[in-house]
C-alpha cells in the first residue's frame, strides 16, 4: 500500500533564519574584484552571494566566488611566520614569532639598503597592491620592483596605451547596450568573467553578433555566433588582413581619423637622414600637417586647419614629408595582407576574413547611432551629436602572451581606430580614469639608486625613446635585474618578472641578495621553466651557500613557493584583511562611473596572520623609510588601514576616492576622512561617482570629461590623447638600430628592432615558430584558465578541485588519428626545451595545429596540504616544463628571453611541440617530484560543512 | 511505495537557457555552498583534500562536444539538476515515504528522516539526478531551495534558488509553470523551450531553451569606394575628404 507523504510536508521549515548578519566585501577568488554579501552564522561564513548594488558583478556571482567559504577554511593557510630549518624545496620549518620575523627581515634589508639596494629584487603577484608596493619599493630604493605584468599581459596593456591611451579590461569595456557586433579575442572564460558573462548575456537577448576568435572553442567561444579558429601567434595577421579589406573598399571614418589621430601628421621622407620617419614639426615643436587646399605646412593645432591625408609634401629645408594615413594604407593594401595571402599562415579561409570586414563595416557605418547629446571637443568645438560605430571588441591573453603580441595589440586597436569605434556609443569605452596617453604617464625610474636613499621616481613608467631607457652610462648594460627597459625590452611598462629568478641565478646582469616575493607562485605555475625555476632557487655556489642567498615570501597558504622561502610571513585570506581596490592602481570602474572599493576583515583571523601591506608597512618603518616614519622615528602608519585613510599620493589624493574631507562629502581630492572606511562599509564597501551625460563617451577629446576628471583627482590638468596610429618611440628605436641616433643598442640587437619596431602595427612570425616545423614541433600548445579554477590556489578549495582535480591535455582529432591516440592515452609532449608524458583527450572544437589543456590544475605532490597522490600531482601538469625562460641557444651566444622584443612579455603562448604515444608508465604525468613536506598539519576526515545549521 | 499528488496547485521549476550557458559552473558551486548549510544534513565530502575527493552536488554542468556536418564543431554546455517531474519516478519507487512530490507547488523532496539510504529511487531517476550523500548515506536532491523561495528573512527578490540568483549570464530562469503568463512559460513558447527524454513519460517541469538562431545575416553593403573606385584608393580618398568639407 502507497505511503502517504503528509507528515513531512508539516514539518517542513521552508523560512528558516539565513544568518545573523551581512557583511559586505570585495571578493578575491580572482582578478574580478566582485562585490560580495558574507553571510555570519555563529561567526562562521554560512554563505556568500553577489552584492545586486556592486559595478562590476551587479548581483551574480561565479563559481569561485562561491567557494570562497572553502578558501576561508583551507586546511593550508599558514598559521605562523615560518624560519626554514631544512634545506629549500623540502618545505620544513619551524614556527617564529612575528617579532622575530619581522626583525630578521629588517636586519636582511637593511643590510642590503645600507650597502647597494640594487641587492634586493622585490617582485608581487596578483596581490593588486601595487600602487603601495612600488611606492615602497621606490622609498626602499631597488630598482628591482614590478608585479606580475610581464607574465600576464602587458602587450595588452602597453600596445593599448601607447596606442590611444587605454586598454582592455579595467582600461575599458564594450558598450554592452549599444553595441552591434561584438569581436572577442584570445580571451579564455576565466578573464573579466562576471562582467563579460553579464554582457554576452545582453548581446544575446539583443540579438547582436557574436564572433569568438580562439584556437579553443569553449566557454565565452562556444556560445559565440561565430567561431573563427585561428591559428596562435596569427591573429595580428588576421587583423591586418581585415584592415586591408576595411582600407579596400573605402570603409574608414575619415573624419574620426582627422579629429582623433595622428593620420593627417606629415612623416619625414628622407632616408638615410637621422629624422627619417619621425614627424615633421613646427619650431614650437608640434607636428605638421599639410592643408588640403593649398598644400601649405600648418602647425596640426591651428583652428580650422583641414589636413591632407595623402601627398608628398616639401618642408622648409628641401626635404618631403607624407601624411601617416598614406603610409598606413599603401602598407595595408599591399597583397600580402590580402584574405587570400594570409588564409593559410591564419587558418582563417579567405571568404570568411572578408565576409567579417564586410559586416564590421556593416555595422559600423550602416547602423550608426546618432544621440542627440551635445559636447564641447577639447578645441572648443561644440558638437549636437555623439556618432556611434557599434562595433566592439575585446582582447586578452591569446594575443598578448606572444613574442608578436604588441605588435598585435596595435592592431586590432588600428582596426578599431579605422572604423571610429573608440570611446563612441556602441564601440569601445574608456573607464575612469582612462584614458590616459602616455604623455600623461611616468617615466621609468631606476638610474643612479644610492644606498639608503629613495628612487626619485616610480619603477615602471613608459619611455618614448631609447633615451628613456635603464641603461649603466655605457649605453647597453641593464640597470634592472630583469632587464626591464633595456634594449632586451625597451616598452616593458610592468618589468619581466619571469626573468628575475633565472637573471638572479645567472648574476646577469649581477647578483642579488635578497629576493623578497609575495603572491607569486613561482617555484610552481608562475614562472616558465618550472624544473629549472626550482633548481636556481635551491642551488648552491662553490662555497655551499645558496646562489640567491636569502628568499622572503608572504603567501597565505602552503604553495609551492613557501617551500623555497627562507622566512614566511603568513598573509590572511581575503575575507580577513583591509585591502583597497584603487584608482591609483587596478581600479572597478564601469564606463559610466569612476568606482573603487574595499576589502575589511568581515572574519577574525583565528591564526597569527597579518595583511601583508600591513606587514610590509610595518617593515617600512622598521627601516626608517621615507614616507613611512615619522621624525621620531616611528611608524607613520598604525596599519594598512591607517594608510588607506591618510596616505596622499599628491596633496588631497590618496588610495580611497570616495568620502574624503573632513565630513565626507568631497570625492577624489580631499584632506583624509578619519570615517572613510565606515563609510565604505556602509556603502556595501565600494565607492561609484556617475560620469555626467556629456562626459560619457569621447573622453579622449571631451572638455567635459577633462574638466570633471580634474575636479575628482583623475589627473591635474587637461591631457591632449591623440590616437597614434603611427608610432613615434618605435621609429626611434629603428634610428638607434640604424645607427642614426644615441643611445645605440648593440649590433645584436639591431636586426631585431629594425623588424619587430615597425611604427605602424606588422606581423612577423611568433620567435618559437622560427624553425619549428622543420625541427620537429608541427604543432602549438597553450593553456586556459578554466571559468571554475583561478591559479593554482584553487587547488586546496574542496569544491573547485572537484570541478578540476587533473587536466587532460585537448588534442585535435586529426593529430590523434595520426598519432595513434585514444581518450585516456598516454603521451609524450616534445618542446625544444623539454617533454612530459600527460593523458590525452580527442578534441574536435579547436584549431587543427593546437593542443591545449587547463592552467594551473597540476601541483607539485604534497603543495597545499593535498595528499601526496591527489590527482593533481599525479594526472595533472604543467605546460611550464616545456617553455623555456630562455629561447634556444642561437650563434650569437646570447641569452635571449623568451619575451615580446618590445614589451618582454612573457611569450607563453609561442610554445611548439610534437606529440607521441607513449606506455603508461604507471599511470602518472611527468615530471614528478619528491612531495613537499607541509608546515602545516594535513586535514583528515571528511568535510560535512554547516552540519550544525541542517533544518 | 509513495503516491504522488495527484496535481499541483504549482508546478515551480526552472527554465535553463542553453543558448547563454558558458559552461562556469556558477551556478554548481552556489548550490551547493547554499544547500550544504541549508536544507536536511550537509552536503558531504568525502575525501575532500585526499586522492578522491567525492562529494555529493545537486546540480552538475555536463560537457558535450557536438560535430554538425555542416558547421564546426562546438561545445555545448548542459546544466543538469532535478525536473521535478509530475510523474516523477523516483518518488513512486520510494519504499518509505522518504521521497515526496508537494502538492502545493509540485517540488519534489526527499524527508532524510524517512530516508533508508537504499538508492531505488536514483535508480528510477532516468536523468540521474539524484546523489546518495558519501558522508550522510542519505539521498540529496535539488530542492529549488525551498528554503529560500518562501524564506521570509530573505529580501523578495532574492526568493529564487541560489542557482537563479548567481548564474552569471542569465541562463537560469525560476517559476511557476502552471501559469501560462509566468515568466517561465512565455519564454519556453517563445524560444520553443523543450522537456528533457520526453519519452521517459516522466513529464519533467524544467524547460531547456534551445540556442537560438545564429545572429542574423547583416546585410552587406556593396563595397565600392576605397581601392574598388575606378581611380583607385587616392581618388577615393579625394572625393570622400571633399565630402567632409
Amino acid at each position: 500500500m502507497p505511503v502517504q507523504a503528509k507528515k513531512s510536508e508539516s514539518r517542513l521549515d521552508t523560512s528558516p533564519a539565513v544568518s545573523d548578519e551581512i557583511r559586505r566585501t570585495t571578493c578575491y577568488m580572482c582578478a574580478c574584484r566582485c562585490g560580495i554579501n558574507v553571510h555570519l552564522r555563529d561567526g562562521k561564513v554560512r554563505y556568500i552571494e553577489g552584492n545586486r548594488d556592486h559595478p562590476i558583478n551587479r548581483g551574480v556571482l561565479c563559481a569561485k566566488g562561491s567557494a570562497g567559504i572553502m578558501q576561508q577554511y583551507s586546511p593550508a593557510r599558514l598559521r605562523k611566520p615560518l624560519l626554514r630549518t631544512g634545506e629549500r624545496g623540502e618545505g620544513k620549518f619551524k614556527e617564529i614569532e612575528w617579532e622575530e620575523a619581522l626583525a630578521l627581515a629588517t636586519q636582511w634589508l637593511g643590510d642590503v639598503r645600507r650597502k647597494d639596494p640594487r641587492k634586493l629584487a622585490f617582485f608581487t603577484g596578483r596581490d593588486q597592491s601595487q600602487s603601495l608596493t612600488g611606492w615602497w619599493a621606490q622609498q626602499y630604493g631597488t630598482p628591482n620592483f614590478a608585479a606580475h605584468g610581464g607574465f600576464c599581459s602587458v602587450n595588452m596593456a602597453a600596445g593599448g596605451i601607447y596606442t590611444f591611451g587605454g586598454a582592455f579590461w579595467e582600461f575599458g569595456s564594450p558598450d554592452w547596450e549599444r553595441t552591434e557586433m561584438f569581436l572577442v579575442f584570445g580571451v579564455a572564460e576565466d578573464h573579466d568573467s562576471n562582467p563579460i558573462k553579464l554582457g554576452l548575456s545582453r548581446l544575446k537577448a539583443r540579438g547582436v553578433k557574436i564572433v569568438g576568435v580562439n584556437p579553443v572553442r569553449t566557454g565565452y567561444n562556444a556560445i559565440a555566433d561565430e567561431w573563427v579558429g585561428i591559428t596562435p601567434g596569427t591573429d595580428g595577421l588576421f587583423i591586418l588582413s581585415l584592415i586591408h579589406e576595411l582600407l579596400k573598399a573605402g570603409t574608414v571614418d575619415l573624419d574620426y581619423l582627422i579629429r582623433y589621430t595622428n593620420a593627417a601628421w606629415l612623416v619625414i621622407d628622407a632616408p638615410g637622414d637621422a629624422d627619417h620617419g619621425l614627424f615633421a614639426r613646427g619650431e614650437d615643436g608640434e607636428a605638421l600637417v599639410a592643408e588640403r587646399a593649398t598644400c601649405a605646412l600648418s602647425s596640426r593645432k591651428r583652428a580650422g586647419v583641414k589636413p591632407a591625408l595623402k601627398g608628398r609634401f616639401a618642408l622648409a629645408d628641401g626635404r618631403f614629408a607624407v601624411p601617416a594615413f598614406e603610409l598606413l594604407a599603401h602598407k595595408y593594401l599591399d597583397e600580402q595582407y590580402a584574405p587570400e595571402k594570409t588564409a593559410e599562415a591564419t587558418g582563417v579561409p579567405a571568404e570568411q576574413t572578408r565576409r567579417l570586414a564586410r559586416e564590421m563595416a556593416e555595422a559600423a557605418f550602416q547602423r550608426e547611432i546618432v544621440l542627440q547629446r551635445p559636447w564641447t571637443d577639447l578645441n572648443g568645438e561644440r558638437h549636437e551629436t555623439m556618432i556611434g560605430r557599434p562595433v566592439s571588441f575585446h582582447a586578452m591573453r591569446g594575443i598578448s602572451a606572444h613574442s608578436n603580441g604588441f605588435q598585435t595589440a596595435r592592431a586590432l586597436h588600428l582596426l578599431q581606430i579605422l572604423i571610429g569605434s573608440i570611446d563612441c556609443p556602441g564601440g569601445y569605452r574608456f573607464k575612469p580614469p582612462y584614458p590616459r596617453p602616455v604623455s600623461a604617464q611616468p617615466k621609468p625610474h631606476g638610474k643612479g639608486a644610492c644606498a639608503g636613499e629613495a628612487l626619485p621616481g616610480p619603477h615602471l613608467g613608459f619611455p618614448e625613446g631609447p633615451e628613456d631607457l635603464l641603461l649603466e652610462d655605457d649605453g647597453v648594460t641593464p640597470v634592472r635585474l630583469d632587464k626591464a627597459f633595456s634594449w632586451d625590452a625597451p616598452l616593458s611598462a610592468h618589468g619581466l618578472m619571469h626573468m628575475v629568478i633565472a637573471n638572479a641565478h645567472a648574476r646577469d646582469p649581477y647578483g642579488i641578495d635578497v629576493l623578497f616575493l609575495y603572491m607569486a607562485n613561482m617555484a610552481w605555475n608562475s614562472s616558465m621553466n618550472t624544473s629549472g625555476t626550482m633548481r636556481m632557487l635551491s642551488d648552491k655556489d662553490e662555497n655551499g651557500a645558496y646562489v640567491i642567498p636569502k628568499i622572503i615570501y608572504s603567501d597565505a597558504y602552503s604553495s609551492e613557493m613557501v617551500a623555497y622561502a627562507d622566512l614566511v610571513l603568513p598573509d590572511t585570506t581575503y575575507l580577513e584583511r583591509h585591502d583597497c581596490i584603487s584608482l591609483l592602481d587596478r581600479p572597478i570602474s564601469e564606463p559610466d562611473a569612476m568606482c573603487d572599493a574595499i576589502r575589511w576583515p568581515v572574519v577574525e583571523p583565528d591564526r597569527q596572520v597579518r595583511g601583508f601591506q600591513s606587514a610590509l608597512l610595518d617593515l617600512g618603518a622598521r627601516l626608517g623609510l621615507p614616507g613611512m616614519t615619522k621624525e621620531d622615528g616611528t611608524a607613520k602608519y598604525r596599519d594598512y588601514a591607517d594608510y588607506m585613510i591618510r596616505h596622499e599620493r599628491r596633496p588631497g589624493v590618496g588610495p580611497l576616492a570616495g568620502w574624503r574631507g573632513a565630513d565626507g562629502g568631497k570625492v577624489g581630492r580631499g584632506e583624509p576622512n578619519p570615517d572613510q572606511i565606515e563609510r565604505y562599509i556602509a556603502n556595501g564597501g565600494f565607492f561609484r561617482e556617475h560620469v555626467p551625460e556629456e562626459a560619457a563617451y569621447f573622453k579622449h577629446a571631451n572638455a567635459a570629461w577633462q574638466d570633471w576628471a580634474i575636479a575628482r583627482g583623475l589627473q591635474d590638468k587637461r591631457v591632449e590623447n591623440v590616437f597614434q596610429l603611427y608610432l613615434e618611440p618605435l621609429r626611434k628605436f629603428q634610428l638607434a638600430a640604424e645607427g642614426k641616433r644615441s643611445p645605440q643598442p648593440p649590433q645584436t640587437h639591431r636586426e631585431r628592432i629594425l623588424r619587430c619596431f615597425d611604427p605602424l602595427p606588422v606581423w612577423y612570425p611568433p620567435f618559437g615558430d622560427e624553425g619549428a616545423t622543420a625541427g620537429g614541433f608541427p604543432l602549438h600548445a597553450l593553456t586556459q584558465r578554466p571559468a571554475a579554477m583561478y591559479h593554482s590556489w584553487g587547488s586546496q578549495n574542496a569544491w573547485l578541485r572537484q570541478i578540476h582535480g587533473s587536466n587532460p591535455l585537448f588534442v585535435p582529432g586529426a593529430v590523434c588519428d595520426e598519432a595513434g591516440l585514444a581518450d585516456g592515452d598516454w603521451a609524450w609532449v616534445t618542446s625544444p626545451h623539454g617533454r612530459i608524458h600527460v593523458q590525452v583527450k580527442r578534441m574536435e572544437a579547436v584549431n587543427a595545429h593546437t593542443l591545449w589543456t587547463w592552467n594551473a590544475i597540476g601541483k607539485r605532490s604534497g603543495a597545499w596540504t593535498l595528499s601526496a597522490d591527489a590527482p593533481e600531482a599525479r594526472k595533472g601538469f604543467l605546460l611550464n616544463h616545456l617553455i623555456s625562460e630562455l629561447l634556444p641557444p642561437r650563434q650569437d651566444g646570447l641569452r635571449w628571453s623568451n619575451s615580446d622584443p618590445i614589451t618582454g612579455q612573457a611569450a607563453w603562448f609561442d610554445l611548439r611541440v610534437r606529440i607521441e604515444k607513449a606506455p603508461a608508465e604507471g599511470g602518472v604525468t611527468q615530471p614528478q617530484f619528491t612531495a613537499q613536506t607541509n608546515p602545516v598539519a594535513a586535514p583528515s576526515g571528511p568535510l560535512t560543512y554547516g552540519k550544525e545549521w541542517a533544518s | 511505495m509513495t503516491s504522488l499528488p495527484a496535481r499541483t496547485d504549482k508546478k515551480l521549476g526552472l527554465a535553463i537557457d542553453l543558448d547563454i550557458c558558458v559552461g562556469c559552473h556558477a551556478c554548481v558551486v552556489s548550490c551547493k555552498e547554499w544547500n550544504t548549510g541549508g536544507y536536511g544534513s550537509a552536503l558531504g565530502d568525502a575525501d575532500p583534500y585526499g586522492d578522491t575527493p567525492e562529494g555529493a552536488w545537486l546540480n552538475r554542468i555536463h560537457t558535450f562536444e557536438v560535430t554538425p556536418p555542416d558547421a564546426p564543431a562546438q561545445i555545448v554546455h548542459f546544466p543538469k539538476s532535478c525536473l521535478h517531474c509530475e510523474d516523477a519516478p523516483c518518488v513512486t519507487v520510494c519504499p518509505t515515504g522518504a521521497s515526496y512530490k508537494r502538492g502545493e507547488d509540485g517540488i519534489v523532496l526527499v524527508d532524510e528522516s524517512m530516508c533508508i539510504g537504499c538508492g531505488l529511487c536514483a535508480w528510477a531517476c532516468p536523468y540521474g539526478a539524484r546523489e546518495m550523500d558519501p558522508v550522510a548515506k542519505v539521498m540529496k536532491k535539488c530542492t529549488l531551495c525551498v528554503d529560500r523561495i518562501y524564506n521570509d528573512n530573505i529580501p523578495e527578490v532574492d526568493r529564487v534558488p541560489s542557482c537563479v540568483r548567481t548564474c552569471p549570464a542569465n541562463a537560469r530562469h525560476f517559476g511557476d509553470f502552471a501559469d501560462p503568463d509566468s515568466a517561465v512559460s512565455r519564454m519556453t513558447a517563445e524560444r520553443g523551450g523543450f522537456e528533457l527524454m520526453p519519452e521517459m513519460a516522466t513529464k519533467p517541469v524544467n524547460r531547456y531553451l534551445p540556442p537560438r538562431p545564429k545572429a542574423r545575416a547583416v546585410q552587406e553593403a556593396q563595397p565600392n569606394g576605397g581601392a574598388q573606385a575606378a581611380d583607385g584608393f587616392l581618388g577615393w580618398l579625394d572625393r570622400a575628404l571633399e565630402r567632409l568639407g
